[in-house]
């Protein structure tokens, strides 16, 4: 470390001069000596982010709005995007398939109208018919899942498609109303 | 042929080019043959004298040394490997699999690692537990407590890295497990304590510090194996000479209370 007792050493006579020569290029050489160090830590630090990840793009268009009944919960994208498009009377919301227990994928039970986990059994609430937006719709109700399944991004596209980014969710639980299921960017108001 | 042996090596140790690597030559004396002994930097790491009760197996378990030992088993073995093995998502599992099926010798210098790697965890508990039973964590030796701490981590830190690089379905989902926890990192973490603080997302926190990106991937495979080939064993070569040299400078390996 610096040592920074030079100040007040000896051939520096606070009267007369505040810093000697030796107190001024000893405290030169430590600060080019840390700020290098302290510059490259930093610089290690960006460098260890790419800014291009060799990954699927999370952000999916999913078709028009219009390929969807009012209703239904959509399968067809959990193999390719492990998520739930959820049609209810007056709008869209994706629901991501992972259990809040351990992270399995459940199944939809279209007969039970839930959601049930291969695992640990953890149930999730199906669609409740007679509301719209937000739904009860991944809400926990039985099992170990200590919270309800997260709603992805979902928008519209510029071509009339739905557009859902599943690297964002919103959580039901939170008290941010930016990030639960409140925030306008976690349903699409549509029809109705 | 025609000079004898004792000239032919005079004229050698009389040519420029011997000269130019040994400036003189060596006296056999005696008081150089103690000195070979007494500087030399391998045997200065064993104390000149032992205490009686310090070669007890009974009281030290020699557990340190076992682990040391396992330690230099996993150093030459793991060289040995890197001669054909490729951090590479394309190439890493094959090259493990071509390891233990066609290169000759591949199949022991693979399990050699493996079963020292495991040894060398096992063995380093068993030696800080009985670090703890003799007391020996006590002052003076407290630093040395707390280098050995270190020295466990980075033990587990090496196992952990070790195991993402075989790239077959129990490496990558372990390693996904592991890695999850760093979402909770107070301040670093996206899911942690504090997260909205210095604002961490799932692009930018410890998690994917560790793991280049957002799934354990090719990008993690190559990272893993520099961390595990490079980084920790450099950090805890350094620790452990630290550590050995510690003993000396503590009074020596600490005896029954």
């Amino acid at each position: 470390m610096a040592n920074l007792d030079i100040l007040t050493r000896e051939g520096c006579d606070p009267t007369q001069h505040i810093w000697s020569r030796r107190n001024f290029v000893g405290l030169a050489a430590w600060g080019t000596v840390l700020g290098s160090l302290g510059v490259g830590t930093l610089a290690f630090g960006r460098f260890m982010y790419p800014r291009v990840l060799f990954e699927p793009n999370t952000v999916v268009k999913l078709g028009k709005p219009t390929d969807y009944q009012v209703n239904k919960v959509e399968e067809k994208w959990i193999k390719d995007y492990r998520l739930w498009l959820v049609r209810v009377s007056d709008g869209f919301f994706a629901l991501y398939a992972k259990c809040t227990h351990l992270g399995c994928t459940p199944r939809w039970l279209e007969a039970e109208n839930k959601f049930k986990c291969p695992c640990h059994g953890s149930g999730f609430r199906g669609i409740d018919a007679a509301v719209g937006l937000p739904n009860i719709t991944g809400v926990n109700f039985e099992g170990p899942a200590p919270r309800p399944l997260e709603r992805c991004k979902i928008g519209l596209a510029e071509d009339g498609q739905l557009i859902v980014d599943y690297g964002i969710t919103y959580r039901q639980e939170m008290t941010d109303p930016s990030k639960n299921w409140a925030s306008p960017a976690s349903f699409l108001k549509y029809g109705a | 042929m025609a000079t004898d042996k004792k000239s032919f090596f005079d004229s050698v140790k009389d040519s420029p080019v011997w000269k130019s690597m040994f400036r003189h030559g060596y006296a056999d004396t005696p008081r150089n043959r103690i000195l070979q002994v007494s500087s030399n930097v391998f045997l200065h790491l064993h104390p000149s004298k032992l205490p009686r009760h310090a070669v007890r197996v009974r009281f030290t378990w020699c557990a340190g040394g076992v682990t040391f030992l396992f330690y230099l088993i996993l150093v030459v073995t793991g060289i040995i490997l890197m001669f054909y093995y490729r951090p590479t998502g394309d190439y890493a599992y094959h090259d493990m699999k071509y390891l233990q099926f066609d290169v000759p010798f591949g199949m022991i210098m693979r399990n050699m690692h493996r079963w020292a790697a495991h040894s060398m965890v096992i063995a380093v508990w068993i030696h800080m537990m009985r670090v703890f039973l003799t007391g020996s964590y006590k002052p003076p030796r407290e630093f040395n407590w707390i280098i050995g701490v270190n020295l466990l981590v980075f033990t587990l830190l090496l196992s952990f890295t070790g195991y993402l690089l075989p790239w077959d379905q129990l490496s990558i989902w372990a390693v996904t497990v592991g890695t999850n926890m760093a979402r909770a990192t107070p301040l670093l973490g996206h899911e942690g304590p504090f997260a909205d603080l210095i604002g961490v997302n799932a692009r930018y926190d410890a998690r994917s510090f560790l793991v280049a990106g957002r799934l354990v991937g090719s990008a993690t495979l190559l990272r893993f194996y520099v961390l595990h080939c490079i980084f920790i064993p450099v950090v805890a070569s350094v620790l452990m000479i630290v550590h050995f040299w510690r003993i000396r400078k503590d009074g020596g390996i600490s005896g029954p209370l």
